[in-house]
């Protein structure tokens, strides 16, 4: 068990290594420079065609100036060894924008999209484990085909048309007031409020993204569910278990959810990387001052410390959450091990 | 062999039982037709007309015009026809141009003039979304046929070689699941010049993986089958043998993901519009249609027609993939 972590562990490296070259080569070899985009606030070439010639001179030197203090002016190997030395540290450098250590920008928006991604994982799998148990033990009746074809609606619906539809109808436009337009507090809040009424305050401005970001993932998984449990209901052991008088409750859910639990739990880590690319569109829609945003912001200004960063934290959040689903796995059914397992 | 007219046959009559599937398809038709002739059903420019006495076929002959084949009538050209005095005129049922600029009825509600209301620049909605499904169909097909020659060729690869081949490809496939890739693709989208033409091709770039890993296990699954075999033992050349032997019996279950991936492409291209990135900010598109929503939000209109395009679209393509699934699962049949 231990030799097969370690192991896992370091296939982790070379796969996280490719990622962010991948990143890397990407952000710095697409057009458009950094310091020219700082340089005239995103008109490039047309904004400093109106400049005489000593003052365009100034400029250049300023921008190699600025270049050279975020070491742009070496050749690009020589600044992907720099960023991979600093990482090992784990220093991702400083953002573009303000100068500001990258680390702390990330350590300041990560609780919210942790919070969402959190609330967003758990009520999916608190929906769609009892509706996949609901659809399966009555498959085919009219309950399970109206669960079926509803999850396949909701599956198909695309996340970014039900939160503008929530902004315009649900969120104090000229329809109805319900939940706020988006940010993380209400006008006036203060950190004097009692934790109740801050946590009540964060839970009602959290309410519709988690919804949006969730109902897509509870349609697929509970589908999954369904076939899952159906699989083991059809299972030899599942007979026994009846013809051994148990009741159908204690069968259902003493024998063939805990075997039908095993796919849905490593179904989890494929789960995370679309939650993670989802809040990029969840928190630009309610401007929920996450990782997201951040990262979107930073995508369009160029801000090459935050985009790496951003690659980096998210790939090593899958790989990692790829071998806890793995790990989970050994946990749930005992017949797994892994010693003698080739990965 | 699965490529059989009567394996197709039996394929299509399990198909056609399944009401939602076929109802997908006839969507999917529909809007393929108005994909096809989006210029015919929303256009300025009026079918029939008669003005001082001379009979012209303004939309046809343009079109001719545009084929080459003959020229469009001199005194028609840089004409406004709603201020012309004609004696008479039929318009297209839209007699808009998506991209038709109208600064006087910008917010339009929906009514009898505009029927899905107008956009901030008094471009009208209707249209946007009749020529919008031409944008977003092509980038599903176009995106989905280059994730389908990257993944076939990939999987192929490591399924019929397997040893070192599948291991490094295995290796590539886990990198691009752990990469996160819709960001990767705002990544791209956003440093490069914002063309529809990119956009197909990034999709596609970073969509193969599902194919490849299909692919792959058909491969592995076929490769050691007693016909093979017995191609490899009579000499067949490899290559023969990948494309003539595997490949068809391959690509059946492969058809599924690529009609998915279809419906993908149109959710991730509304996507990246709806963000604002990825196509030229002139050109209307469902996404960008939806995207002025956002910051408009008492324009309803905006908020709700463009996003039940996609909706239809994707819906249409999940039914048809899912249908097509059924029909070809042979535990089913």
């Amino acid at each position: 068990m231990f030799s097969y972590l370690l192991q896992r562990m370091l296939l982790l490296l070379p796969t996280l290594l490719g990622i962010t070259c991948i990143a890397f080569l990407i952000i710095h070899l697409a057009p458009g420079d950094p310091a020219e985009l700082r340089a005239g606030g995103g008109l490039g070439a047309a904004g400093s065609e109106g400049l005489s010639s000593d003052k365009r001179g100034g400029l250049d030197q300023a921008l190699a100036a600025w270049r050279a203090q975020y070491g742009l002016d070496q050749s690009l190997p020589m600044q992907y060894w720099h960023w991979l030395r600093n990482l090992v540290t784990l220093d991702f450098g400083h953002s573009f924008k303000d100068n500001q250590p990258v680390w702390s920008k990330i350590a300041e928006r990560l609780p919210i999209t942790i919070q969402l991604n959190v609330l967003s994982i758990v009520l999916i799998y608190l929906i769609a484990i009892p509706l996949g148990v609901y659809s399966a033990t009555r498959p085919y009746s009219v309950g399970d085909q109206i669960t079926t074809f509803v999850a396949f609606l909701l599956f198909a619906l695309p996340s970014f048309w039900i939160g503008t539809l929530a902004i315009v109808f649900l969120c104090g436009g000229d329809f109805f007031d319900v939940f706020p337009p988006g940010g993380i507090t209400s006008v006036g809040y203060s950190a004097r409020w009692s934790f109740w009424e801050r946590l009540g305050d964060r839970l009602w401005h959290l309410c519709l993204p988690v919804l949006i970001m969730s109902y897509g993932g509870f349609a697929g998984l509970s589908r999954f569910m369904r076939s899952s449990m159906l699989e083991n209901i059809r299972q030899d052991y599942v007979q026994t278990a009846r013809a051994k008088g148990l009741s159908e409750r204690w069968v259902i859910y003493k024998h063939v959810l805990r075997n039908s639990l095993i796919p849905i739990v490593t179904i989890m880590a494929s789960i995370l990387p679309g939650l993670i690319g989802g809040s990029v569109i969840i928190e630009t829609i309610f401007s929920l001052p996450g990782i997201g945003l951040l990262a979107y912001e930073a995508v369009l200004a160029r801000d090459y410390p935050i985009v790496m960063a951003v690659f980096t934290i998210s790939s090593l959040l899958t790989l990692v959450s790829l071998l806890v689903s793995d790990l989970l796995l050994t946990l749930v059914d005992p017949r797994i091990t892994f010693s003698g397992r080739r990965v | 062999m699965p490529s059989s007219a009567s394996y197709w046959r039996r394929v299509w009559r399990h198909f056609k039982r399944n009401t939602l599937a076929v109802l997908g398809l006839g969507i999917a038709l529909l809007l393929g037709s108005i994909a096809l002739l989006a210029d015919v059903l929303a256009n300025e420019m009026p079918y029939y007309l008669v003005y001082q006495g001379k009979t012209y076929f303004p939309l046809l002959q343009q079109g001719l015009h545009h084929l080459g084949i003959a020229s469009f009538p001199v005194e028609l050209r840089h004409v406004d026809y709603t201020q012309l005095a004609a004696e008479r005129v039929m318009f297209p049922p839209i007699p808009y141009r998506p991209n038709r600029i109208n600064l006087l009825v910008p917010f339009a509600e929906p009514s009898a003039a505009h029927w899905l209301g107008t956009d901030k620049l008094g471009r009208d909605v209707m249209a946007g979304i009749i020529h919008g499904v031409r944008i977003s169909l092509s980038i599903g097909f176009v995106a989905v046929g280059i994730a389908l020659s990257i993944g076939v060729t990939l999987g192929a690869l490591a399924g019929y070689f397997g040893g070192w081949v599948d291991l490094f490809i295995s290796r590539l496939f886990e990198l691009m699941l752990a990469i996160p890739t819709f960001f990767l693709l705002i990544t791209i989208a956003a440093t490069l010049r914002p063309n529809i033409f990119y956009t197909m091709i990034i999709i596609g770039f970073t969509s193969w993986v599902g194919i490849a890993r299909f692919t792959r296990n058909e491969f592995l699954k076929v490769r050691n089958l007693d016909y093979v075999i017995a191609a490899v033992a009579m000499g067949t050349p490899t290559q023969r043998i990948v494309v003539r032997h595997i490949l068809p019996n391959a690509l059946a279950p492969v058809l599924v993901s690529v009609v998915l991936g279809i419906a993908a492409a149109i959710l991730t291209e509304s996507g990246l519009s709806f963000l604002g990135i990825g196509v030229p900010a002139d050109l209307v598109t469902w996404g960008s249609l939806l995207n002025e929503a956002r910051s408009n939000s008492f324009a309803w209109w905006l908020a709700v027609f463009p996003g039940a395009a996609i909706f239809l679209a994707v819906v249409a393509y999940y039914l048809v993939g899912e249908g097509l699934r059924d029909a070809l699962d042979p535990r089913l049949q």
